[in-house]
Parts: C-alpha cells; sequence; structure tokens
C-alpha cells in the first residue's frame, strides 16, 4: 500500500461500466514525512468516503483491489483508497 | 488508473488476432494537474466514445485487457472515460 493526499475529484459520465457510480479520487504520492513525491499521482476509487486534502492509505494493486471490491476475477481495477490516516509516526 | 489526453487517432490494418475492430488512439499522459507527462502512446478505447481533444482516464497492463473482457485483447492501455468534471485543491500551499 501506499501512502498519498487526496488533491482532488474526477468525474466521469461516459464511461466502462465498471465505474458506474464509483467515485474516483486525484491522489498524490507522499513521503513518509508528508511531503510530496514530485508529480507522482493515481486515480483511485474511495471506498471509505475519503475527502479532498486527507492523508490516505492507497491500495495500488490489481487482485488486492478486485479483492476488496468484491470483481474477483475480471474487475478492471487497479487503485483503491482503502483507510484515512489519521497520524503517521515516522523515525 | 490515470490522466490523459487523446491527441489522434490510427488505423492499423494488419495487426494480430484479438485485435480485430478495435478503435486505437494516440494518448499523452497527463499529471493530476492536466499537464502533459510523458511520451503518449496508443489505447484501446473501452470507453467507446473518446476522440482527439478528449480528456481521459486510462488504464495499463492487465487493468487494461481487463476492460475489453470477456473478449481477451493484447493491449496494454485502454481508455476507461471520458471526464466531465476535473478539480484539484492546491497541496503544495498547506504542505506539512
Amino acid at each position: 500500500m501506499k501512502l498519498g493526499r487526496v488533491e482532488g475529484t474526477v468525474v466521469t459520465t461516459i464511461q466502462h461500466p465498471f465505474y458506474e457510480g464509483r467515485k474516483q479520487l486525484l491522489v498524490r504520492f507522499v513521503e513518509p514525512d508528508g511531503s510530496l513525491d514530485g508529480d507522482n499521482y493515481v486515480l483511485a476509487v474511495d471506498v471509505v468516503g475519503a475527502g479532498v486534502g486527507e492523508l490516505v492509505l492507497v491500495q495500488d494493486e490489481g487482485n488486492s483491489s478486485r479483492l476488496i471490491l468484491d470483481a474477483i476475477p475480471n474487475g478492471p481495477v487497479r487503485s483503491v483508497i482503502v483507510g484515512i490516516v489519521d497520524a503517521a509516526f515516522v523515525g | 488508473m490515470k490522466l490523459g489526453e487523446v491527441m489522434g487517432t490510427l488505423v492499423a490494418s494488419a495487426k494480430v488476432d484479438g485485435m480485430e475492430g478495435l478503435k486505437l488512439l494516440i494518448v499523452r499522459p497527463l499529471t493530476s494537474s492536466l499537464k502533459p507527462d510523458g511520451e503518449p502512446f496508443v489505447a484501446t478505447d473501452a470507453s467507446a466514445q473518446a476522440g482527439p481533444g478528449d480528456v481521459v482516464t486510462y488504464e495499463a497492463s492487465r487493468e487494461a485487457a481487463l476492460l475489453h473482457h470477456p473478449r481477451f485483447i493484447p493491449v496494454d492501455h485502454a481508455i476507461v472515460g471520458i471526464v466531465s468534471q476535473h478539480a484539484l485543491i492546491d497541496l503544495e500551499e498547506d504542505d506539512v
């Protein structure tokens, strides 16, 4: 899993049916100290109600994401927000 | 999944089996704030309606092939949807 901060929202009305009604959030990956990891980002499906600006945990691997979304074996999804981070203690 | 911009279309009549009748689009990858970010690539269109100038979402590798399920198509990039709304906050400003 990866650490990231929610930077914004994306809506796609014309889309593959799997994404019907699924919330998509832009997540910028961050270093453990919270600083942004360059431009690295992913568009992830949100299942925990994360808000813009929040520090989140992103599952960025297909099979785990399919398991979380109950979409095994053919769900075309790779990234899912699986948690909202309250605090991270580093170093 | 990431953001991209459709730059053009592409026709390749001679193709490997499994790729017949596929719409091929040339896509430039974008950053989350829609700035160009890297080399264009060719993707199939799983949204079936994307065209040049559209900002799209796309998947890669296994998820790209799965977008065409149940047909198995040997592709490494596929467009998922056409972006209709995109909103950002400035994370640099209140950086930790």
